[in-house]
């Protein structure tokens, strides 16, 4: 008990904060994800080949840049953009620094799972709002999204959990939160319980996080 | 009125027509079937009336429309007036019946007034689901769901309702109870109705007047009572099981 206690006392407040930094990490770089990768997965899905708007040649070359995208390995693409990372938030380390390269990575795998989350949705519902003589917009609006809502959501804690492994990954590069953590307390000191702790607080994040997406999927699915 | 002119498709990559030379006038408030086997081109025909698919030669005149050079605005508002039932229903699983009904009124107008829910619900009662306006469709049965279909479809007051194959998914109860509101409509409304079917039991219970789609051609058409008395084509004959199929 002891120990505990004493470990507490050592870690608890850098524990906390890194959490703290972890989520916060997390919740902005997703959600400004969401903002692009929304409306770039909706312009892949309705200009595809037998879409609402087919045109193969922008489509092709949004899902060629998505793709470019999702093809460099964040660690790469953190160093790789400083330059703009610096002119966009004027610093490449901290919660801040770490924004605007997560934002990128995550953006074209949020495009793909709006995409893949609209292309579940049965052909008749789409057909027979075509047939009532809706616009295209309208069409997005209040139907293909009300319907995809739930795969969504799904979707959604899909990323956020590849979005926390991308965090750990910004914490090498002086990002902070837990990933940052373990690397300078489990790595180059070689306290294993430090590095324990953060193992057990990013699968806890992990479980919360696919859980609390279940939950609400299942609540707001009427299928 | 419909007036269908020399209307052929034939689609990329196939060297058939799924359609050819195909002239049909369907007059206001005819309840008019459309029969053949799968495969006939009748689903191709129909969808040609509301644009939904576009003819390779010819012409579709709605209500003195050429539907087929119809883009944009005219198109949408086309088809607000030429509603459409689907084989598969078509509606929004995550929107109650209620909300389905309703869509129709979002997509003219971009919203939905306490006039339009109003109607929407006293055309969900005329479908008798007056009681199922809060269900989603996975808690309706297939007759309920398609009958939803036909509320949703009147929601504009259209003066054409097509029905693509709409009760070939329904048990023969579903299928009464859909037909016999179709008819109900018909005769309080006037509104025309075209009915794609491969069922001659479809047609007898509800057309005026027939017509028969056999690989693409046009092989019969005339009023049901005088198709089904002296059916002259083939394929009718065989629909109306007078002759097996190789005969």
């Amino acid at each position: 008990m002891g120990s505990t206690t004493e470990f507490l006392a050592e870690y608890g407040s850098l524990l906390t904060q890194g959490t703290i930094d972890t989520l916060w990490m997390l919740v902005i770089s997703t959600a400004i994800a969401y903002v692009f990768g929304l409306v770039l997965g909706i312009i892949l899905y309705v200009t595809a080949p037998g879409g609402l708007v087919p045109a193969r040649i922008p489509n092709a070359i949004l899902g060629w840049i998505v793709n470019m995208g999702r093809s460099i390995p964040f660690i790469i693409l953190i160093v790789a953009v400083m330059p703009m990372t610096r002119a966009l938030v004027g610093t490449t380390i901290g919660v801040r620094g770490v924004v605007p390269p997560l934002v990128l990575a995550t953006t074209p795998f949020v495009a793909r799972m709006v995409e893949q989350s609209l292309a579940e949705i049965p052909p008749d519902s789409i057909e027979a709002a075509v047939a009532c003589g809706a616009t295209v917009p309208r069409i997005v609006v209040s139907a293909l999204l009300p319907e995809a809502l739930p795969s969504l959501v799904r979707g959604a804690s899909i990323t956020l959990i590849a979005v926390l492994g991308y965090t750990a990954i910004a914490g090498a590069v002086g990002a902070g939160g837990l990933g940052d953590i373990a690397i300078r307390y489990g790595y180059y000191r070689y306290q294993d319980e430090v590095m324990l702790v953060t193992i057990v607080l990013l699968i806890a994040l992990v479980q919360i996080i696919q859980t609390l997406g279940d939950v609400i999927a299942k609540s707001i699915d009427h299928r | 009125m419909i007036s269908i002119q020399h209307l052929s498709k034939v689609y990329p990559n196939s060297s058939e027509h799924a359609l050819k030379d195909i002239n049909l006038e369907i007059a206001t408030g005819d309840v008019f079937g459309v029969i053949g086997i799968s495969g006939a081109g009748k689903s191709t025909l129909v969808r040609c009336i509301n644009a939904l698919e576009h003819p390779t030669s010819g012409k579709v005149l709605v209500d003195g429309v050429d539907v087929t050079t119809l883009k944009g605005a005219d198109l949408r508002h086309l088809r607000q007036h030429v509603a459409m039932i689907f084989q598969g229903f078509g509606l929004l699983a995550q929107k109650t019946a209620l909300d389905n009904v309703c869509f129709p009124f979002l997509a003219a107008k971009g919203r939905v007034s306490a006039g339009d829910r109003e109607r929407a619900r006293e055309l969900l009662a005329m479908v008798g689901l007056a009681e199922k306006e809060q269900s989603y469709p996975s808690q309706l049965s297939g007759g309920q769901k398609q009958r939803v279909a036909i509320a949703r479809a009147l929601a504009l007051e259209p003066d054409h309702i097509l029905c693509d194959e709409a009760t070939s998914a329904l048990d023969p109860a579903s299928t009464v109870s859909v037909l016999d509101v179709l008819q109900r409509i018909n005769q309080e409304t006037g509104v025309t109705i075209v009915i794609i079917t491969h069922s001659m039991d479809v047609v007898e219970r509800v057309c005026k007047n027939v017509a028969v789609l056999e690989r693409g051609h046009l092989v019969e058409q005339g009023s049901v009572a005088q198709v089904f008395a002296d059916p002259q084509a083939t394929t009718t004959k065989a629909l109306l099981g007078r002759v097996s199929w190789n005969g």
